[in-house]
């Protein structure tokens, strides 16, 4: 294995959030102009990781549009998803498996909702307390563990 | 004692279409298409903004299908006036070109799962195609293939998505038979694809947290396998529930990757939890899920369980109503075609036609591009067999179905380039070398049967290395621009930055060649009756219209000139014979000019030959005459038996047809006729030269049978016969007969 052309490219994920974006022109989570991100950049090993994740303001824009053709719903997962740029690959796959039936008690559950409201993701948040609420009707909770 | 059926029946139960499974309707097991008795009454309840009761259920007996679409997925503000709309006035209403889209969308986006299913069991065939016409989201259809092998032979699957992109398929889903090569098939994928066409979607279906995983990694740059089912119980065996599969559909869009989710007829009675309803109301829960959810399309029309589908009464219709089904919830539909749902080529044709005339974002949810023998997901209702039945197809109704023609140098091309860009970059990571025999075998192979083989731990060992290092498609790219292969680089590279500008988000997005995106929202479905909505581009009609296979007069002259010879020469202006054991063989006016071959491959001159030759074994003599007057074999037999001293005359075409003439008949009647030239063989010709004899001594032969054929031979050379029909006519210049030395 050779890890060429790797050095350099820690990701700053779910560190201090992405860089502002104010103009209309599209930027990657890094901030940089998407425009920039080219094979010579890629050449000189100028292209992290952060500058191929989508920012969350564009996963916003998107919503936006989706509102307006008709799809509040594909809008409203644009909105959780642009919550969710800020949290890292190993933690989506965290909260993902949670949400799998039978895998939390509605104590993790809760516990999850509530990291997630604190990590800037208040939308999904809301999603976990009310799939715990159905889970717990519906008999897909973790049973409980005895004592 | 069971007697043995009449041979008619044996016969019929001979046939391939005896080996599918018929199911009688069965509503207790599931088994029943359009509408179970059992299936809820619709109705809403709607109190303070909260759904109260849905399709006969109350809140709290809601399961957690039930809640998650009555908590996201109606809109509840037109939801009174939709569900109180009359059944037949939505259905018409999706129907009439005056309805525009949007109104229906807007209409059904407050609907229950028991309403739309009872509305769409009320579309005919012919009316799911217009619905199907007019409510599909994107205005341009497209296609989706398959590319898998036995082996997962990276090279071989590198030279088969090139090649899939070049036949136009846009997006690419391939798997794997063993889980673990996973992350090299969707590399090894996802470098084939840039090779064909810039701007493919390249998806690899595995399980659900894997599947994600490539994905983060930028291996893929769609998901299309996270599954949805109609009932609580299948969908949490699956092991998921509705708020797993929307984080993650939220996880897929926060990493700006595409996404739909899977559903479709049958999969639930294939798990026995069907619950008695329909398939169409347990896809309608699915469908309606999908949109609460927030995904942006759907696959379905009974994926794996389409074979279900169509065992049951007007099962096949019923998937294509799970179609439109989508459509009308305002997805993009993938619209299955995908699993093979019959041996019967007609009923597997059947399935999708009414699809492909009408068009769909996505045609077919799988088209196998690969031969059915290496489709991981199991043979697809269209394959790599069927590739030139379906660009026919296209070509005979004028629709557009998503696929181009390739030449097959631009094949071979492609395939070369893909090859040796998967071995440079497996070469450069250490995942794994190729020699250059390798290379060759993949860009050769029509499939894996014909590589010499696959080392299996290799591509295991390639695959784990891609994982346990790190790797991202980044690195692809890197090691694409390092190896030479940097516009396959950029191409990648332009796949990474459309995740960060999101565009392709938006429903039903595919990309163009020159990476525009085509979506609901930049390519909306304007139908509204004869005149309007998509149409071929004159350049993309030009395309469908030039299948590899077409000749022109041009390219059959040209043919036929490859087999000229200088055995025929006229000598003299043909004159009457005086000989009473003179036959004359009369030749139609291209003969020995522009055409030399009948349409069976026998040169003319061979056919001459025979002619002469039998007419020697009756100890007649035959004299060559050139007609220059008639193209019509019926006068020239006629002119050459009243040259001929006996009276007796040979007419031929040369093409090949040919009769045995009297100088008395009409013009129209003859003694014998071969009718049928692509079937005649050198022993036909001497026979019917035997037989002019025998007529030219006053003898009544035996007449000769036309060979008979029962394949489509009509359809194999009438094209030919009309190019060979107009040199006739080119060479028909009413110069007088003329005696040809053979």
């Amino acid at each position: 294995m050779t890890g060429r052309g790797r050095e350099g490219r820690e990701s700053a994920e779910g560190a201090e959030g992405p860089e502002n974006t104010e103009s209309t022109e599209v930027r990657a989570y890094s901030g940089r102009p998407v425009g920039s991100i080219d094979l010579n950049a890629v050449r000189r090993g100028e292209v992290g990781p952060d500058d191929l994740r989508i920012h969350p303001d564009v996963l916003e824009r998107q919503a936006i549009v989706a509102a307006e053709h008709g799809n509040p719903q594909l809008a409203a997962n644009l909105r959780r998803a642009a919550e969710l740029t800020r949290i890292s690959d190993t933690d989506v796959m965290r909260v993902y498996e949670a949400l799998r039936p039978h895998r939390s008690t509605a104590d993790e559950l809760t516990a999850l909702a509530a990291w997630l409201a604190a990590s800037g993701c208040p939308l999904n948040a809301t999603l976990v307390r009310e799939a715990r609420d159905v889970y717990a009707r519906r008999g897909l909770l973790k049973p409980a563990q005895a004592p | 004692m069971t007697r043995e059926r009449v041979g008619r029946i044996r016969f019929m139960d001979a046939q391939r279409v005896n080996l599918d499974g018929f199911a009688v309707e069965n509503p207790e097991l599931g088994l029943v298409a359009l509408a179970s008795p059992y299936d809820p009454e619709p109705g809403l309840t709607v109190v303070d903004g909260r759904v109260t009761e849905m399709d006969g259920v109350k809140a709290a007996d809601f399961d957690a299908i039930d809640a998650f679409i009555a908590a996201h997925g109606l809109d509840l503000s037109v939801a009174e006036e939709a569900m109180a709309l009359p059944d037949v006035a939505v259905a018409r209403m999706m129907v009439a070109p005056d309805v525009p889209r949007a109104e229906v969308v807007r209409l059904c986006a407050g609907m229950t799962p028991a309403k739309l299913a009872r509305v769409l069991a009320l579309l005919r065939p012919p009316e799911l195609v217009m619905a199907m016409t007019k409510l599909r989201a994107r205005r341009t259809p497209s296609n989706q293939a398959h590319v898998t092998n036995r082996l997962d032979d990276p090279l071989l699957l590198a030279a088969d998505a090139a090649t899939a992109a070049a036949y136009g398929f846009r997006e690419l889903e391939t798997t794997v038979p063993v889980l673990a090569d996973a992350p090299s098939n969707a590399v090894a994928v996802a470098i084939g694809a840039a090779v064909g066409s810039p701007g493919v979607l390249v998806q690899c279906s595995v399980e659900e947290a894997q599947e994600l995983e490539l994905g983060l990694r930028g291996f893929v740059s769609y998901a299309e396998t996270v599954s949805l089912y109609g009932t609580e119980r299948v969908f949490t065996d699956g092991d998921d529930t509705p708020w797993s599969k929307a984080f993650l559909t939220s996880a897929y869009a926060s990493r700006g990757i595409k996404m739909r989710v899977s559903s479709g007829a049958g999969a639930e009675v294939l798990m026995g939890g069907a619950e008695r309803r329909s398939m169409l109301y347990l896809e309608s829960r699915c469908v309606a899920l999908a949109r609460a959810m927030g995904a942006q399309g759907v696959q379905n029309g009974g994926i794996d369980g389409a074979s279900v589908a169509g065992a049951v009464p007007r099962g096949v219709r019923e998937l294509m109503a799970e179609n439109v089904m989508v459509m009308a919830r305002n997805l993009e539909s993938c619209s299955g075609n995908d699993a093979l749902m019959s041996e019967s080529d007609v009923r597997r044709t059947s399935r999708t036609l009414p699809i492909f005339l009408a068009g769909s974002d996505f045609v077919c949810s799988g088209f196998g591009s690969i031969q059915r023998y290496d489709n991981m997901f199991g043979p697809s209702n269209w394959n790599a067999e069927d590739i030139d039945d379906y660009l026919a197809m296209q070509r005979d109704w004028g629709v557009d179905g998503g696929l181009r023609t390739a030449s097959p140098e631009e094949v071979e091309a492609l395939r070369r380039r893909a090859a040796e860009a998967a071995r440079a970059v497996y070469s450069w990571f250490g995942l794994a070398d190729f020699t250059d025999e390798q290379v060759e075998a993949a860009v050769d192979a029509a499939g894996s049967k014909d590589l010499a083989g696959t080392d299996a731990t290799a591509v295991l060992s390639a695959a784990r290395t891609i994982m346990d290092s790190g790797l991202t498609m980044a690195d692809v790219v890197t090691a694409l621009v390092e190896t030479g292969f940097e516009p396959e680089a950029e191409r990648l590279l332009a796949m990474l930055r459309a995740r960060v500008e999101g565009d392709y988000l938006q429903t039903a997005a595919i990309f163009t060649p020159s990476m525009r995106v085509l979506s609901l929202v930049t390519d909306p479905n304007d139908y509204a009756g004869p005149g309007t909505g998509y149409e071929p581009a004159p350049e993309r009609q030009a395309e469908i219209d030039a299948i590899r296979q077409q000749r022109s007069v041009r390219d059959l002259r040209a043919a036929q000139l490859a087999h000229r010879a200088d055995a025929l020469r006229p000598v003299r202006e043909a004159a009457p014979g005086g000989d009473p054991r003179e036959v004359v063989i009369g030749v139609s006016p291209a003969t020995g000019r522009d055409v030399w071959l009948t349409l069976s491959g026998l040169p003319v001159v061979d056919a001459l030959r025979e002619l002469m030759a039998g007419l020697e074994e009756e100890g007649c003599a035959g004299r060559i005459v050139r007609f220059n007057d008639t193209i019509d074999l019926g006068m020239i037999g006629l002119s050459a038996a009243r040259l001929s001293g006996s009276g007796i005359g040979i007419g031929l075409q040369a093409k090949g047809t040919a009769l045995i003439h009297r100088r008395d008949l009409a013009p129209l009647a003859n003694l014998e006729l071969y009718s049928i030239a692509p079937a005649l063989a050198p022993e036909d010709y001497r026979l019917m030269g035997v037989n002019a004899g025998r007529h030219a001594k006053g003898a009544t032969p035996e007449p000769a049978r036309n060979p008979y054929t029962d394949e489509a031979i009509e359809a194999r050379y009438h094209t030919t016969v009309v190019s060979l029909v107009a040199i006739e006519r080119s060479h028909c210049t009413g110069a007088p007969a003329e005696e040809l030395a053979l």
